[in-house]
């Protein structure tokens, strides 16, 4: 065990040396002049080269590539994580200020995902074709296809209309004023995990389906267990490792859709940051904030392999 | 052969009520988006200044914007972008990815461990934000647009067909060709690439949808298609920029974006159903290639072995 958990992280720390050589290039190396990046082709021409050069040496940009990625990892590793451009705050402040909404967003959507989609896969699969299944199925596959953060604008517009609701433009911490925390957070993570919940669904009620079909389950039910003890006891166990396996995956799109849906709920979080960056070209924002997210999803399947490991003893002694 | 495609639609339409009218309305949406210029009822571009921020009327019937554009002009030509994006990134990226899964699974050895760490990289990051990155990076624009979507579709293609090509390498009449001394790069197009364009079909069809959304995801957000272009993304964008948002400017994008979402997500699901050779052989050997006995990527010991031995030299 002790050695497959240090395989499995080694493998993490691979793939993240190699993410942080992807984002690396794709923001330094592709477009060629980051001046022109940042500055937009008008601002670039309308400059000295003398300023150029020195803009260059100052953002610490005119070092050979190697030795800026090396700076980069070095920084990083240290805990210094630049700062923006444009504004004066570090990128450490900014993730400190909006990432706890951004967490809690997260969270709450996989919490709402998982709560909403087990149970309907679960009463799905009880009675496959009936009506409630059918009506579960295509709320589920109507949720798949709505883009949520237009969902999000819906609901936001709905709101305006008929209780005059404003979007928040003050960051409200948890620890502060519960309530209006919650009220920040709780749309974004509503529309998300509904999303998410739709995949949960739909996962485990195909996964407990296949699974009711095996012997054991006929076993259980020719002792004259109860229908639900075989259900809950015997089957869903082992339906469950597709479906943590999905919720691991659909964590990518719950990160990627909340940079989305936080800007349709007008939630300043950090995927509201990491957009204003994006349109504000501000590399260094850009350049930490996507590695953080990529962080966050490994790490996050790094922790979806291991709950595999802890509920398959085929994986753990294997 | 019409006969027998007319036929074998039909068989797959009675099986799979839902994808028939799923796939009917996306063709339907493909004749919008290619007749976009005799359907819109006004340019979508033009701004009229006496009909600003009007609600649906008789006169323009989805209402028209802050300028006074059109609202379903602008739908219908945004459906020409979107389309054309979500068409094209999908087809370079899944193709790409594909081809790519082909070589990871029938070269294997070290290449293929490779591969398949790069393409765990490129699937570590979050399908929008690497998206983001990417575009930000070669600049906005319609090309800029797609190649960003374009990769980040790359690894979904990679290892759905390397495990398809895993699995037809060790089919007899690939061993065969080896054994005839083929290259290696005739036996990939030539023998194994055949049995992965029904598992590819299935793909494209499904990540269709997805780039749909990223599109649009990417327009709302400002760093898609640069916005005098109508699309359904930029148009959701420009609809929050009032202080109270009109109705039908958030509504009737985002209505287009989910219905074709939800007519391709239903065809994939349908094709996908299908191709499960003990549903409809018949509809395989129509997406494969009428004529030639059905490969299946779920049952490949039913392909053809005869057909790849030429006459007496084995």
């Amino acid at each position: 065990m002790q050695k497959y958990l240090v395989r499995r992280a080694l493998f993490a720390l691979g793939t993240l040396v190699g993410v942080s050589i992807v984002i690396f290039v794709v923001l330094r190396v592709l477009p060629g002049d980051p001046l022109v990046a940042i500055l937009g082709v008008e601002g670039h021409s309308r400059m000295t080269p003398a300023d150029r050069v020195r803009i260059m040496a100052d953002l610490g940009l005119s070092a050979p590539l190697p030795v800026q990625y090396a700076r980069w990892i070095s920084d990083i590793s240290a805990g210094q994580l630049g700062k923006s451009f444009f504004r004066g705050d570090t990128v450490a402040e900014l993730i400190a200020h909006r990432g706890p909404i951004s967490a809690e967003i997260g969270i709450l959507a996989l919490v709402i995902s998982w709560v909403v989609g087990l149970p309907v896969g679960i009463l799905s699969a009880f009675k496959p074709n009936s009506i409630p299944d059918g009506l579960a199925r295509a709320l589920s596959v109507f949720f798949i296809a709505v883009p949520n953060f237009w969902m999000g604008m819906l609901i936001v517009l709905g709101l305006l209309f008929w209780f005059g609701y404003k979007a928040p433009i003050l960051v409200v911490q948890v620890w502060q004023d519960p309530w209006q925390n919650f009220q920040i957070v709780i749309g974004p993570a509503l529309v998300l995990g509904l999303a998410q919940g739709a995949y949960i669904a739909r996962m485990s009620r195909s996964c407990l389906l296949e699974v009711i079909g095996e012997d054991f389950v006929r076993t259980a039910r020719a002792k004259g267990l109860r229908e639900r003890f075989v259900v809950m006891r015997h089957a869903l166990p082992n339906a469950m490792l597709p479906v943590i396996t999905i919720s691991g995956v659909l964590l990518g799109f719950v990160l990627g859709g909340s940079v989305a849906v936080e800007q349709a709920f007008g939630v300043p979080g950090l995927g509201r940051a990491l957009v204003t960056a994006v349109i504000e070209r501000d590399i260094i924002v850009v350049q930490n904030l996507v590695l953080l997210y990529a962080l966050i999803f490994v790490a996050v399947n790094v922790l979806v392999d291991l709950s595999y490991a802890w509920l398959d003893p085929r994986i753990r002694f294997g | 052969m019409m006969g027998a495609i007319v036929r074998e639609l039909l068989r797959f339409s009675r099986r799979n009520t839902l994808s028939a009218i799923g796939g009917v309305v996306g063709a339907l949406i493909i004749v919008v988006a290619l007749a976009a210029p005799v359907l819109a009822p006004r340019d979508p571009l033009k701004a009229d200044f006496r009909r600003m921020n009007k609600p649906p009327d008789a006169q323009s019937l989805l209402g028209t914007d802050q300028v006074g554009r059109d609202t379903l002009s602008r739908v219908i030509y945004g459906t020409r972008t979107s389309l054309f994006v979500a068409f094209s990134a999908v087809l370079l990226g899944t193709t790409v990815g594909s081809l790519w899964g082909v070589a990871c699974g029938y070269l294997r050895g070290r290449f293929d461990l490779v591969s398949q760490r790069l393409m765990e990289i490129m699937q570590s990051f979050p399908d929008l934000i690497l998206a983001m990155a990417i575009s930000m990076a070669i600049g906005t624009g319609l090309p800029a647009v797609i190649f960003a979507i374009a990769i980040t579709r790359i690894p979904f293609g990679g290892r759905v067909i390397r495990s398809v090509a895993l699995s037809v390498r060790e089919m007899p009449f690939v061993e065969a060709g080896r054994a005839n001394g083929a290259s290696a790069l005739r036996v990939m197009t030539k023998h194994v690439l055949p049995q992965c364009v029904a598992p590819y079909l299935v793909l494209a069809t499904t990540h269709l949808g997805v780039a749909i959304v990223i599109e649009a995801a990417l327009g709302f957000l400002g760093v898609g298609v640069p916005p005098p272009t109508p699309t359904w993304g930029n148009m959701l964008a420009d609809s929050i920029t009032g202080l109270v948002p009109p109705w039908w400017l958030a509504f009737f994008p985002g209505l287009a974006i989910t219905i074709t979402v939800l007519a391709f997500n239903l065809l994939g699901d349908g094709i996908r159903d299908t191709l499960d050779p003990r549903l409809s052989p018949g509809f395989l050997r129509l997406v494969t290639g009428a004529g030639r006995a059905a490969p299946a990527a779920a049952r490949p010991a039913a392909a053809p072995v005869s057909l790849t031995i030429p006459a007496g030299k084995s």
